[in-house]
C-alpha cells in the first residue's frame, strides 16, 4: 500500500520538527540573490501547524515594529534550513489565532517547564 | 512500446533542490505482463496485451486461466494498439522504469462521476443576473430554440444531464519523479478520477 503521507518526503533526515504551537522558534530560511546564498532567520511563535505529508505547514509570528508579522513555511521544503525551539509554550489550544487579538504584554505565552517526570 | 497502466493514488507536493513545489500526482504502476502479443498475420493487427492487478485465482473463470496459460491471472486485461510487430514476448513485464523524469505523457482514466448538473456546472454556461429585477434565474440555461419553426429543440443541445464519468485524457503532463522500488510514478499536474482509479500511461506524441 502506498502511503502518502510519506511518499512526497525527501527532507533531509537531520532536520527535527518537534516543536508545537507556542514554542518561540528561529527559522533559518535559504534565502537566494542571484547566485549568492544566505541564511536568514526569522524568530517569532508557532501559532499553527497543519497538514500532512509533504503539503505540511507550519506559522511563525512575531511582532515587528508594531506590526505583527506571520510567515507560513512548508515543513518540508529545502528553504527551510534549519528550526531551533528557544522555548516551550504552555498553550491549550492547537491553533493559537487569539494572540492576533493581542497587543503586548497580553500576548504572551507561557513557559512550558521541563517535564520532571513525577 | 510506451504505454502501461496503474493506479491513481492521489495528490501531494514534491520540492525540488532549490526550493520550488511541484503538485504531483502519485500512480503506482505495478510491473504489467505481456499476456498475449496479437499480430497482423494472426489477427489483422499488431497490438500488446497487457494484465495487471490482482485477482485470487479461484476467482478467475478457467476460460481466462486457460488464455493467461502459466502466467498469474491478473484483474484488468487492457490491449495497446501498435503500429509495427512488437518485440515484446508473453510473459515479459513491463515496469516504470520504461519512463525517465522529464519525459512528458498523457493519462487517460474515468473521471469522477458528478451526477446530475446544471448547465453552469456542465457546460461552463454563465446563468442569468442576479440583479436588474430577476428572480429565479441565476443558474437558467436559457433559451433552447427559437419558435413555431422549428417548433422543437435541435439534438445536441447542451443542457443539464448527467456529468463525470467518462473517458477523460490530460495530454502532455510531465513526468517528475520514477520510483521502481514503490513502483511508483510522479507527474506533475493532475489526473482524472478519484484515487484508485485504472490509469493509462501513454508516451505523449505532442510536444
Amino acid at each position: 500500500m502506498v502511503d502518502l503521507t510519506t511518499v512526497g518526503l525527501n527532507t533531509p533526515a537531520d532536520r527535527t520538527m518537534d516543536f508545537a504551537p507556542g514554542d518561540m522558534v528561529k527559522v533559518h530560511v535559504r534565502i537566494k540573490e542571484g547566485d549568492k546564498e544566505r541564511i536568514q532567520v526569522f524568530q517569532g511563535t508557532v501559532i499553527q501547524k497543519r497538514g500532512t505529508g509533504a503539503g505540511a505547514t507550519f506559522t511563525v509570528r512575531k511582532v515587528s515594529q508594531g506590526i505583527g508579522v506571520e510567515r507560513v513555511f512548508p515543513f518540508h521544503s529545502p528553504n527551510v534550513a534549519k528550526v531551533e525551539t528557544m522555548r516551550k509554550g504552555k498553550v491549550r489550544r492547537s491553533k493559537l489565532y487569539y494572540l492576533r487579538q493581542r497587543r503586548g504584554r497580553a500576548a504572551r505565552v507561557k513557559e512550558k517547564k521541563a517535564d520532571t517526570g513525577a | 512500446m510506451r504505454q502501461l497502466f496503474g493506479y491513481k493514488k492521489g495528490m501531494t507536493r514534491l520540492f525540488l533542490d532549490d526550493g520550488t513545489a511541484l503538485a504531483v500526482t502519485a500512480i503506482e504502476v505495478k510491473p504489467c505482463t505481456v499476456v498475449q502479443v496479437k499480430t497482423s498475420k494472426t489477427d489483422g493487427y499488431d497490438a500488446v496485451q497487457l494484465g495487471f492487478g490482482e485477482k485470487r485465482k479461484n476467482l478467475v473463470k478457467k476460460p481466462q486461466l486457460g488464455h493467461f496459460g502459466d502466467l498469474e491471472p491478473t484483474r484488468f486485461l487492457r490491449e495497446v494498439r501498435l503500429n509495427e510487430p512488437s518485440e515484446l514476448k508473453q510473459g515479459d513485464q513491463l515496469t516504470v522504469e520504461i519512463f525517465k523524469p522529464g519525459e512528458r505523457v498523457d493519462a487517460s482514466g474515468l473521471s469522477k462521476g458528478l451526477g446530475f448538473q446544471g448547465g453552469v456546472r456542465r457546460h461552463k454556461f454563465g446563468g442569468g443576473s442576479k440583479t436588474h429585477g430577476q428572480s429565479d434565474r441565476w443558474r437558467a440555461p436559457g433559451s433552447v430554440g427559437q419558435s413555431s419553426y422549428p417548433s422543437r429543440v435541435f439534438k445536441g443541445l447542451r443542457m443539464a444531464g448527467r456529468m463525470g464519468n467518462e473517458k477523460v485524457t490530460v495530454r502532455n503532463l510531465r513526468i517528475v519523479g520514477v520510483r521502481p522500488e514503490d513502483n511508483l510514478l510522479f507527474v506533475e499536474g493532475a489526473v482524472p478520477g478519484k484515487n484508485n482509479t485504472v490509469i493509462s500511461i501513454r508516451e505523449s506524441n505532442k510536444r
